[in-house]
């Protein structure tokens, strides 16, 4: 069977009966068990678990017998769920999170735990406690991050699907360095409830998939309301698909100025140029537009984010969940020694920056300006909607890069992300898929496009993406292993 | 600790319940600072007219209906905890 079979296509088997949702699931266990050992995208699956699932899938529902990975934030009822941490080495959920609960209500059912950077802290997956994550394209390079395991799991066809967080890019970058089709949603869409929490005005909850109609697909499960998160809005309920196979005539696709800049890859510009082209080609008006607070980007989400997240991870005490230092002391270095032992370096300093910009004296330095700055940010999205349907640019600078190249230089990570992040800070949706190959380094890497849209616009990204796979052979391009 | 540097990271440490050791408080200063060099591009803007934002979406006063609902058990919260004992979290002595 082919390893790298679309939901859709694999929905048409099952109900056609040309194939039974038990070797479904054999299939994909064959092909874990040949490429997870060099690819490292799952840190464990329950093979007893996936095949009661299948067992008992009912084909009547959308994703009936559709297995998925989850990404190691997400909890699942009785599975582990670490955030690739030590800290959280032993727990188990006692729940599943409510994206769980809803890919069940549409008949899928959640396989293994997928690898990712510590708490989702980092743009490689190589912050991860337990092992790095290794792009299926080259293993000598990173698959991205925070959700590479994610990523590299659909890259390599070891999952049809899966699902990742996206804070800063973290769905749209891994997704645009392995080759696959990584969705965003506008914040509020997904409810949070179940992903452990890194930055909770950020976070939100997206598919890895194929194919632009899978994303769509698996976000028409996902999305909805939910009682138990308070930031999930209550919004009719959409078909997500109903706009793909739409041409292009007449959208507005704007062009900023600011994320053309010097920096970018030769071979990614070339690739990005190329697809500009292509979508004007479909019918589309490309139109020149400018988000003048660009360069705030990275400085505003490092205050907003660590901020966040010091004070999200402020649970992690020892007292409730699993790791406990076993050092003898008092309540103070009990909570110190746990911290110490169960953190790694990269959660370490952004809980120390987090806890310098919200202290007396520099809130309103930086927290109170980074919030500030984050309108600004939000206005210039505001005034290019006005003018334009979708907005497209690259999703990373570069191609995937070499393991061990940024982990010495924070800084030189935290810019990997400069695409990305202004999306999160301002709640948008944005979705990255494949636009060209670069072929520079002796093998083929992937080369993602990004596409942003205005709040609650997914249909319309969907529509463009899908518009542009399908007059493109980009997607059908898959690893050699 | 050191003053050449603008983060006291012994200081944040200790207000962050970490222990670090000397070489990460070290190294932590060194790239927190180049970090934090980054970070200052947002001391340039004039923000006087401006509403800071705390989220995308603002959703205000999300309440429900008050109904009583069954919650996890307490079994299935502590089974998660590194030391329990008669169904409660069992921490260092606080008072003598």
């Amino acid at each position: 069977m082919n390893p790298f079979l679309s939901i859709a296509e694999s929905r048409r088997l099952l109900v056609a009966k040309k194939i039974s949702p038990q070797e479904l699931l054999q299939e994909l266990e064959q092909r874990i068990t040949q490429v997870n050992p060099q690819v490292k995208a799952y840190l464990s699956w329950d093979s007893e678990k996936a095949s009661q699932e299948a067992a008992s899938a009912d084909l009547s529902k959308p994703l009936g017998g559709i297995p998925i990975g989850i990404k190691d934030a997400i909890v699942v009822k009785d599975a582990p769920a670490h955030s690739s941490s030590r800290i959280l080495e032993g727990y188990l959920s006692p729940y599943d999170a409510t994206v769980v609960s809803a890919l069940r209500n549409a008949g899928a059912y959640p396989l293994g735990r997928l690898n990712m950077d510590e708490f989702a802290m980092g743009s490689s997956t190589e912050s991860s406690a337990f092992h790095p994550t290794y792009n299926p394209w080259d293993l000598s390079r990173i698959p991205g991050g925070s959700s590479g395991g994610s990523a590299a799991a659909v890259a390599a066809g070891m999952a049809m699907a899966t699902l990742g967080s996206d804070t800063g890019g973290s769905i749209r970058q891994p997704a645009a360095l392995c080759g696959c089709v990584g969705m965003k949603p506008t914040y509020g869409r997904v409810s949070r409830y179940g992903l452990i929490a890194f930055a909770s005005s950020l976070d939100q909850i997206g598919p890895l998939t194929h194919t632009v109609e899978d994303s769509a697909l698996i976000l028409n499960a996902i999305a909805g309301f939910d009682p138990h998160d308070s930031t999930s809005l209550k919004l009719p309920s959409e078909d997500f698909t109903a706009e793909i196979g739409r041409d292009l005539k007449g959208l507005r696709v704007g062009v900023p100025k600011e994320y053309f800049v010097d920096g970018i890859e030769p071979e990614v510009r070339t690739s990005v140029e190329a697809a500009m082209k292509q979508l004007s080609s479909l019918g589309a008006e490309l139109i020149d537009i400018s988000l003048p607070h660009t360069k705030y980007a990275v400085s505003v989400y490092y205050i907003i984010v660590t901020a966040e997240a010091s004070s999200n991870l402020a649970r992690f005490d020892g007292i409730r969940y699993a790791h406990r230092t076993k050092t003898e002391g008092d309540l103070l270095s009990l909570y110190e020694k746990t911290r110490a032992e169960g953190f790694g370096a990269e959660v370490k300093r952004r809980i120390i920056l987090g806890t310098y910009v919200l202290t007396s004296g520099y809130y309103d330095a930086y927290y109170l300006r980074a919030q500030k700055v984050r309108t600004l940010i939000r206005r210039d999205f505001d005034e290019a909607f006005k003018k334009v349907d979708v907005i497209v640019s690259p999703t990373s600078p570069e191609v995937a890069f070499s393991c061990g190249s940024k982990t010495a230089d924070p800084l030189k990570m935290y810019l990997a992300d400069i695409f990305t992040i202004a999306a999160n800070l301002a709640g948008i949706c944005g979705l990255s898929l494949p636009c060209g190959f670069s072929e520079k380094h002796g093998t083929s890497l992937p080369i993602g496009l990004q596409l942003l849209g205005p709040s609650f616009a997914e249909k319309t990204l969907f529509r463009v993406a899908h518009a542009y796979e399908q007059s493109t052979q980009w997607h059908q391009k898959h690893p050699h292993r | 600790m050191s003053h050449s540097h603008s983060l006291d990271v012994t200081y944040l440490a200790r207000l962050a319940r970490i222990r670090l050791t000397p070489e990460e408080t070290e190294l932590f200063e060194q790239q927190l600072d180049r970090v934090l060099e980054h970070v200052n591009l947002v001391n340039e803007l004039d923000l006087s007219a401006v509403e800071p934002m705390a989220h995308a979406i603002s959703v205000f006063d999300v309440v429900r209906e008050d109904e009583p609902q069954e919650s996890l058990p307490k079994t299935a919260i502590l089974k998660n905890a590194p030391h329990q004992a008669n169904g409660l979290f069992v921490v260092p002595k606080v008072l003598d």
